[in-house]
């Protein structure tokens, strides 16, 4: 390799350079994969629950992003933005296919972008305040267990590219809640301060978890239609899964998740999601009719 | 484990012949081959100096993740800012095989005993900073890091080559940044300008002082831990840029740039060694900041490292008994 060829190689026309660093290969998980919405399937309900799964992951990935530079290891550091990343290519999917599901034609950018507070559909765990390290490990072990649940049966959606968005996301997912569940493990099993820290951060992540697991109107009609998962029907495995691992942990037995209502997905929100999305849009907002 | 002159008394002639062979051969040193404690020390101090400036520069750019106007840019920035921990991660593991330690060298580094590229110490203003660090500082680090793919010690030769090939990413995808926002609007056009204006001198300076005022030098390039002086370096940084600048549609900030058919090489004015020094001797716009915030995710983290440590002594613990235990029971 020499340093000319590289510099020399700038200058040149890009023959289609899809990938920028690592992890951004940008292939198209949706390629040959049948876009039209199925039939009987109201496209105004597929784009908002396309936004609602859509949304939880570029919440909680803008979340993440927090600990970049401010991770306890850098081992930590890579692993989260792997993690962040992954949750941001989901998201990306997601808003493209509700852009398609409701006929406005509007990509990725428009919903992340162009959308107030009250148009974000993610349930209000995802925009907690990022808290401590072990409120980290908690957030991401009960948001990765849920998602977990419920796209593994999202790969059987009646919807193909729901389906397939799924089907990619799995294995993502089962490695965010492996990483997940290896601190968990090192926090409630470590030091009797990891251990004091764990409890509190279940404590402050508890309340807000019933929500995961009430059911929208939309998500009620689409399951019935085989499109989409209803919530509810994944709570006890994703209870079940927190008990093994809280055991093992040496944690508390997790106490039930609350009844939720649904409110994130209706748009109501925490005050802590205005702020986020402030500085998520920032310079989208400032430069309206830039490309990037 | 290194083998060093103490271990081996009165071979030294004999062992520090062998070592000027293989250095004159172009061949690899080994961690576990003889070294001069000065060969190992230098090391020791280039390549951790080269893990904490991966580390460090993962901030100016990290700083707008969060904010970056699309999803597309944002998922790169994060991809190329997680690759620089890798880069540290990977740097850091081939200082050990020099027989230090990663957590006393990010001691080091947060006691501010121990330098990093001084380019990190200039704030990132604005969003087009972003593809001008890519363009210009990784094309900068790309110049003097090409060279080192073929330093003469083994492990740091190879992290190079690995390394050398993501940066080549980070730099197009700097560049390509650059290109759509001088494509794009007036306002993304000053943005770019103002970012170049900014990021130019300090890029001109990373290849470090004029040869006249380098004393590391000489040693380094017998020892084939560096291959080029500072200022070839920079020259030839400099005749790449211009024609990119060119292609781009901006202007470098430099009245004195201009090509020299003689020399066959571009002229350029003198970068302002005296904000060099006080930038390398900590003056610099952000370096307290830097520091300290490595430093406070290091102590916040404190509690975690020393928790997954005890987990892990209980882990083997318990592996201990149940292997005893199994032995009794055979």
């Amino acid at each position: 390799m020499s340093g000319d060829n590289i510099f020399t190689g700038l200058v040149e026309e890009h023959q289609g350079d899809a990938r920028w660093a690592f992890g951004t290969g940008f292939t198209d998980a949706l390629a040959g994969v049948d876009t039209t919405l199925p039939a009987g399937v109201d496209g105004a309900d597929l784009a908002l629950y396309c936004q609602m799964l859509g949304d939880d992951a570029l919440v909680q990935a803008q979340r993440l992003v927090q600990w970049v530079t401010d991770a306890p290891e850098l081992e930590e550091e890579v692993a989260l933005a792997n993690i962040a990343l992954d949750l941001l290519g989901q998201a990306r999917l997601l808003l493209a296919r509700a852009g398609q599901a409701d006929g406005t034609g509007r990509d990725e950018d428009a919903f992340a972008y162009r959308r107030a507070a009250h148009e974000f559909r993610n349930v209000r765990l995802t925009e907690a305040p990022r808290g401590d390290f072990a409120h980290a490990v908690v957030t991401l072990l009960v948001l990765s267990g849920q998602r977990l649940a419920l796209f593994g049966r999202l790969a059987d959606s009646t919807d193909p590219v729901l389906a397939a968005i799924a089907a990619k996301g799995v294995n993502e997912l089962a490695y965010h809640r492996e990483y997940a569940v290896s601190w968990a493990l090192r926090l409630g099993d470590g030091t009797p301060y990891s251990h004091e820290r764990m409890v509190e951060a279940v404590a402050d992540v508890w309340p807000l978890t019933g929500e995961l697991f009430a059911t929208h109107p939309v998500e009620a009609r689409l399951a019935a239609q085989g499109a989409a998962v209803d919530p509810a029907t994944v709570r006890d495995e994703v209870h079940a899964v927190l008990t093994r691992v809280f055991t093992e942990a040496t944690l508390a037995a997790p106490a039930p998740f609350p009844e939720g209502t649904v409110a994130g997905r209706d748009g109501r929100h925490t005050p802590a999601l205005a702020p986020l999305l402030d500085e998520l849009q920032k310079v989208a907002r400032e430069h309206p009719e830039a490309t990037w | 484990m290194t083998v060093t002159q103490e271990a081996r008394p009165g071979a030294d002639d004999a062992f520090q012949a062998d070592f000027d062979a293989k250095i004159a051969a172009d061949q690899r040193i080994e961690p576990r081959d003889w070294m001069p404690e000065a060969y190992r020390r230098t090391l020791v101090r280039q390549v951790s100096q080269h893990a904490h400036s991966e580390i460090i520069g993962m901030q100016p750019e990290g700083d707008w993740i969060a904010s970056a106007p699309s999803l597309r840019r944002k998922a790169i920035l994060l991809a190329k800012v997680q690759d620089e921990a890798g880069h540290g991660l990977y740097l850091y593991a081939a200082a050990e095989t020099l027989g230090v330690d990663r957590s006393d060298l990010t001691t080091r580094l947060i006691e501010g005993r121990q330098k990093y590229s001084s380019i990190f110490n200039y704030p990132s203003l604005n969003f087009a900073d972003v593809g001008v660090i890519g363009w210009l500082v990784d094309g900068a680090a790309i110049c003097n890091q090409v060279p080192l793919c073929r330093s003469s010690f083994g492990p740091y030769a190879r992290a190079m080559v690995r390394i050398c090939k993501e940066e080549s990413f980070h730099q197009r995808q700097g560049y390509e940044l650059l290109m759509r926002m001088m494509e794009g609007t007036e306002g993304q056009r000053r943005m770019v300008q103002d970012a170049v204006d900014r990021w130019w001198w300090p890029s001109l300076m990373m290849f470090g002082p004029p040869d006249a005022d380098s004393p590391n030098t000489a040693q380094s390039m017998a020892w084939r831990i560096k291959r080029d002086t500072n200022d070839d370096l920079r020259q030839k940084f400099v005749d790449m840029s211009v024609p990119q600048a060119e292609k781009l549609g901006v202007t470098l900030p430099d009245p004195e740039l201009a090509w020299n058919d003689e020399r066959g090489h571009y002229d350029f004015g003198e970068p302002d060694w005296v904000e060099f020094k006080q930038v390398v001797s900590g003056a610099g716009p952000k370096n307290a900041e830097r520091i300290a915030r490595r430093r406070a995710a290091h102590e916040k983290g404190a509690w975690v490292r020393e928790a997954a440590t005890a987990y892990a002594a209980k882990q083997a613990a318990k592996a201990r008994t149940t292997t005893n235990l199994q032995e009794a029971s055979a």
